[in-house]
C-alpha cells in the first residue's frame, strides 16, 4: 500500500511538468480511490527524495508546490540536446523586476524614479508573457497606474519557495563600496 | 551634425577642452547607440559606472568631473542618434544645474541648506542597491537556462489540432481511409470508344435478311465473333422494329425467340 502511495504520487510529479501541491496530489488520488492523508503525500514525496540519490534527479518544493526537476549538473547536457539558448534577459529586465520584487507592489513611476529611465513598455510585456509578474492592483493617484508584483512563477523559475529566498537588498552603505566582483561584471559586459 | 568617422570620434572635444582618451573598457563604434543603450541601463548606470572608473566612492562624487565625463559620453551618443535617449540629457542638465549651484559663492547658501549633490547621491545610492541585487538575480539557477524540469508531461498540441482530433471518432478515420484508397481509382482515364456495332447498321442488316426470309430465329441472326456486344445490339435492333411495327418477336415454349417480318401483310 506505501509503495502505491510513493508510486502514484511519483507518477503525478512525472506526468504534471509543473508544480503540484499536496492538496492537489491529495484530491487526485482520492478520486481515483487511493484514500490517503496530507502527512503520507509528504512521507512519499521525502521517500523520493532518499530514492533519487545518486540520480539525476530531484524532487524540489517551490512557490506553486512540489516538482520533479533534473539536477543543475545536467543542465549543460540538455542544452546541448536541444541546442537552443533560454532567451536572454537584459540587465534593464533584470533592474525591472528586482525593484518590483523588492518594492511590491510599485507603479512603472516607482521604477522609473529608481532607475532613472523610462520604463518601456517593451520590458514590462515581456515580464507581464513570462509571467514573472501581474497587475495586481491599481494606485489611488491620477491616471490610477496599474501596481506590479512577481508571481509565483517567478519564484518558480528561480528555484524558490518565497520571496524571502532572494537574496538580501544591500544597504544604501554597502552599496557604495564597489566590489570587485561588481567590476568583473561590467567588465565582462 | 553627422561626424560618425572613427577619426573624429577619438578625441571628442568637450567644453574646450581636449579628453585625453576614450575609455579603453568600453569600445563604443560609431553608428552604435543601441549597442551604448544595451550597455547601460540608464543615465544613472552610466554615472555609476564613470564614479567606478575613477574608483572613488559615491559620497565623495566630484560633481564637475564627473559632468565632464558624462557630457563626453553625451557627446558621443549625440554625433549618433540622439532623440532615443531623452532621458540621458534629463541627467546631463540635472549634473549641470547642480555644477552651477556648486559653483556659486559660498555665502549665498543658506547654512541649512543642503549638499547640491545629495538628492543625486541618494538616487545613485537607492539606484546601486538595485543594480547590485539584479546583478546577483541574473546569476541564480534559472529554470530553462541552469536547470530543467523532469516531466513525461503528453505534450503541449496546438488548440486547433487538439479540437480537430477530438472530432474524430473511428468511423470518420475508416470512411477517410476507405475514400483515400479509392481516390486513384476516379483518376483512372476512361476512355471512350467508338461504338463498333451499331444499332443502326443492324436495323438494316436485319431489315435484308428479312427481305428473304418471312422469318426467322433470333439466335441466327448473330455473329459468333460479335459475342455479347453482338446479342445486345442485335436485340436493341429488333426491339426498335418491333416498336415501329415492322416486325413481330415471338417467342413459343422452345424459348426460341423469332424475328417475323409484318411488312407482307
Amino acid at each position: 500500500m506505501e509503495h502505491k502511495v510513493i508510486n502514484s504520487v511519483e507518477a503525478l510529479l512525472f506526468g504534471s511538468g509543473r508544480p503540484i501541491r499536496l492538496s492537489e496530489i491529495k484530491s487526485i488520488l482520492e478520486n481515483t480511490g487511493l484514500s490517503v492523508e496530507l502527512s503520507e503525500i509528504k512521507r512519499a514525496i521525502n521517500d523520493l527524495e532518499m530514492r533519487y540519490e545518486g540520480t539525476s534527479l530531484k524532487v524540489t518544493e517551490v512557490a506553486s508546490g512540489y516538482r520533479l526537476q533534473i539536477k543543475e549538473d545536467h543542465g549543460h547536457i540538455l542544452s546541448a540536446l536541444w541546442n537552443e539558448k533560454a532567451p536572454r534577459v537584459s540587465k534593464a529586465l533584470m533592474e525591472t523586476i528586482s525593484i518590483i520584487a523588492y518594492k511590491q507592489p510599485v507603479t512603472r513611476g516607482d521604477i522609473e524614479d529608481i532607475r532613472g529611465i523610462t520604463v518601456s513598455t517593451r520590458i514590462i510585456r515581456s515580464l507581464l508573457e513570462r509571467n514573472w509578474i501581474k497587475v495586481s492592483g491599481f494606485k489611488d493617484a491620477p491616471g490610477r497606474p496599474a501596481l506590479y508584483s512577481t508571481t509565483k512563477e517567478f519564484l518558480d523559475d528561480l528555484d524558490m519557495k518565497n520571496i524571502s529566498d532572494l537574496p538580501d537588498l544591500p544597504d544604501p552603505i554597502e552599496a557604495n563600496e564597489i566590489g570587485i566582483e561588481d567590476q568583473v561584471i561590467s567588465q565582462a559586459i | 551634425m553627422q561626424h560618425n568617422s572613427l577619426a573624429q570620434l577619438e578625441i571628442p572635444v568637450v567644453m574646450g577642452n581636449h579628453l585625453e582618451e576614450l575609455p579603453d573598457d568600453l569600445f563604443i563604434p560609431p553608428n552604435a547607440l543601441e549597442i551604448f543603450l544595451e550597455t547601460f541601463s540608464g543615465p544613472l548606470d552610466l554615472l555609476l559606472y564613470l564614479i567606478r572608473k575613477d574608483d572613488i566612492d559615491i559620497l565623495d562624487l566630484d560633481i564637475s568631473k564627473i559632468t565632464d565625463q558624462y557630457l563626453e559620453y553625451i557627446e558621443l551618443m549625440d554625433s549618433l542618434k540622439f532623440e532615443l535617449a531623452a532621458d540621458y540629457l534629463v541627467m546631463a542638465a540635472t549634473l549641470a544645474e547642480i555644477k552651477s549651484r556648486l559653483m556659486l559663492p559660498k555665502e549665498s547658501f543658506e547654512d541649512e541648506e543642503e549638499d547640491p549633490r545629495a538628492a543625486l547621491i541618494k538616487r545613485l545610492q537607492e539606484y546601486k542597491r538595485f543594480k547590485t541585487v539584479s546583478e546577483k538575480i541574473a546569476i541564480l539557477p534559472r529554470v530553462d537556462r541552469d536547470f530543467f524540469i523532469a516531466s513525461a508531461k503528453v505534450p503541449k498540441l496546438q488548440e486547433s489540432l487538439l479540437k480537430e482530433e477530438s472530432e474524430i471518432n473511428i468511423t470518420d478515420l475508416f470512411t477517410s481511409v476507405v475514400e483515400v484508397l479509392n481516390r486513384p481509382n476516379y483518376k483512372n482515364s476512361h476512355l471512350i470508344d467508338f461504338e463498333e456495332l451499331s444499332t443502326k447498321e443492324r436495323i438494316q442488316i436485319l431489315l435484308d435478311i428479312l427481305n428473304n426470309k418471312n422469318i426467322i430465329s433470333f439466335s441466327k441472326t448473330l455473329r459468333k465473333p460479335e459475342g455479347k456486344k453482338g446479342v445486345v445490339v442485335t436485340l436493341l435492333a429488333s426491339l426498335e422494329l418491333a416498336k415501329d411495327g415492322y416486325i413481330e418477336l415471338i417467342q413459343n415454349k422452345s424459348e426460341e425467340l423469332f424475328i417475323k417480318s409484318v411488312r407482307g401483310i
